[in-house]
C-alpha cells in the first residue's frame, strides 16, 4: 500500500509542484492541491506510464482525491 | 525549419494533403501519409518525400474511426519517436440542394470532416501534452465562414471546425500547444474539377485575385503556422482565398 501511495505522491510533487507534506490520502487535487481539470487528465497520464495501465475515461472522471487514485491502483494491482 | 519535428497529415494521398506533405517535408520534417483508400498515390507521395531526404511512410485509416486513429498515431509515435504537427486535411463534399439532401449525405460529410478532426485532436492531444508542445492545424474553409448553397452538410461541418479550433486553443494552450485554422478559398485539385463551368466562372468573378489557388499556396501558410514563426498565433482562422471573404 505505501508503496503506491509513495509513488502517487512522487508523481503529484513533480507535476503539481506543490510540498510534499500537502499531498495526503484525503487531499483534493482541485481543492487542496491547485490543480484544474487538465492538471488532473496529465496526472492520470502519467500515473498510466507509470503503472503500466490504462484507466477507462468514466473511471478517471471519478478519481477527485489522492486517496481515490491510490486505491483505484490497488483494486487494479491486487 | 522543421528538421527533426514529425508530422501526421490526414488526407494526405492526393491534392491539397499531397502538397502539405511535401511542403512539410522540404522544411526537413518527417511525415506520416495518411489516406482512406488511395494507396498507390499515397505510396507515389512517400516515395517523393524519401527523395527530400526524409522519413516518411503511409498509413490507412478512416479519420472518423477512433480505434484506427489511435492505432495510427501510436504507429506514427513508434516511428518517429514524437508527434510535433498535426494537419488535420481529410475532407469530403456530398453536395446537394438542403431540400433534397439525404440524411446519409449529411451524416457522412459530418463524419468525415467535423468528428474526423475531433477523433485525430483527441488522439495526438496525450503526446503533444507530454511534450509539452505542438501544433495542431485545422483544414476549414472559406465556406465555413460565409455560407455556400449546395453544401450545407459541408458548410456546417467546416464551420464547427473553426469553433472546434478555437475550444481546442484555448483547452490546450497552457501545454504549448497551438491550434489554428486555415480557411482556403478556391483551390484547384480534384475535389474542385467537380464542379461546372459555368459555378467555376460564378466563383471566379468573386475573387478579388480573379484566379484559383493552388494546394501550394495552401501547404505554405501551413508550414507557417506549424514554424517558430508562429510561436504567438493560437486559434485563429487564415482565409488563404484570393481575397474572397474578408
Ligand atoms: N479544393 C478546395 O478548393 C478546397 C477549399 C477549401 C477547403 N478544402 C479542404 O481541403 C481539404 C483537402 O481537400 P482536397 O481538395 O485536397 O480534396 P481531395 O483532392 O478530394 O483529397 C481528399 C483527401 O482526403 C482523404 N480522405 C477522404 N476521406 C477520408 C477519411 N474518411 N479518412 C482519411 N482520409 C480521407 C482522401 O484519401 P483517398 O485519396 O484515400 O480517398 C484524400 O487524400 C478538405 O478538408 C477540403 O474540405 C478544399
Amino acid at each position: 500500500m505505501a508503496d503506491v501511495f509513495d509513488r502517487v505522491k512522487d508523481i503529484i510533487v513533480d507535476k503539481l509542484d506543490v510540498e510534499e507534506s500537502k499531498v495526503t490520502m484525503e487531499a483534493s487535487f482541485k481543492d487542496d492541491l491547485e490543480a484544474d481539470s487538465l492538471d488532473v487528465v496529465e496526472l492520470v497520464m502519467e500515473l498510466e506510464d507509470e503503472f503500466d495501465m490504462e484507466i477507462a475515461d468514466e473511471e478517471a472522471e471519478k478519481i477527485n482525491t489522492v486517496g481515490d487514485a491510490v486505491n483505484y491502483i490497488n483494486s487494479l494491482q491486487s | 525549419m522543421l528538421k527533426g519535428k514529425s508530422a501526421l497529415v490526414t488526407g494526405a494521398s492526393r491534392g491539397i494533403g499531397r502538397a502539405i506533405a511535401l511542403e512539410l517535408a522540404r522544411q526537413g520534417a518527417n511525415v506520416a501519409v495518411n489516406y482512406a483508400g488511395s494507396e498507390a498515390k499515397a505510396q507515389a507521395v512517400v516515395e517523393e518525400i524519401e527523395q527530400l531526404g526524409v522519413n516518411a511512410f503511409k498509413i490507412q485509416a478512416d479519420v472518423s474511426d477512433e480505434s484506427s486513429v489511435k492505432a495510427m498515431v501510436k504507429e506514427v509515435i513508434g516511428q518517429f519517436g514524437s508527434l510535433d504537427i498535426l494537419v488535420n486535411n481529410a475532407g469530403i463534399t456530398r453536395d446537394n440542394l438542403l431540400m433534397r439532401m439525404k440524411e446519409e449525405e449529411f451524416d457522412q460529410v459530418i463524419n468525415t470532416n467535423l468528428k474526423g478532426v475531433f477523433v485525430c485532436t483527441k488522439a495526438v492531444t496525450r503526446q503533444m501534452m507530454k511534450q509539452k508542445s505542438g501544433r495542431i492545424i485545422n483544414v476549414a474553409s472559406i465556406v465555413g465562414v460565409s455560407g455556400n448553397p449546395g453544401q450545407a452538410n459541408y458548410v456546417a461541418a467546416k464551420a464547427g471546425v473553426i469553433g472546434l479550433t478555437k475550444t481546442t486553443a484555448k483547452e490546450l494552450a497552457s501545454r504549448n500547444i497551438l491550434v489554428n485554422a486555415i480557411a482556403p478559398g478556391f483551390i484547384s485539385t480534384d475535389m474542385t474539377d467537380e464542379l461546372t463551368d459555368e459555378q467555376r466562372e460564378g466563383m471566379l468573378a468573386m475573387i478579388p485575385l480573379a484566379k484559383l489557388g493552388t494546394p501550394e499556396d495552401v501547404a505554405r501558410v501551413v508550414r507557417f503556422l506549424a514554424s517558430e514563426d508562429a510561436n504567438y498565433i493560437t486559434g485563429q482562422t487564415i482565409h488563404i482565398d484570393g481575397g474572397m471573404v474578408m
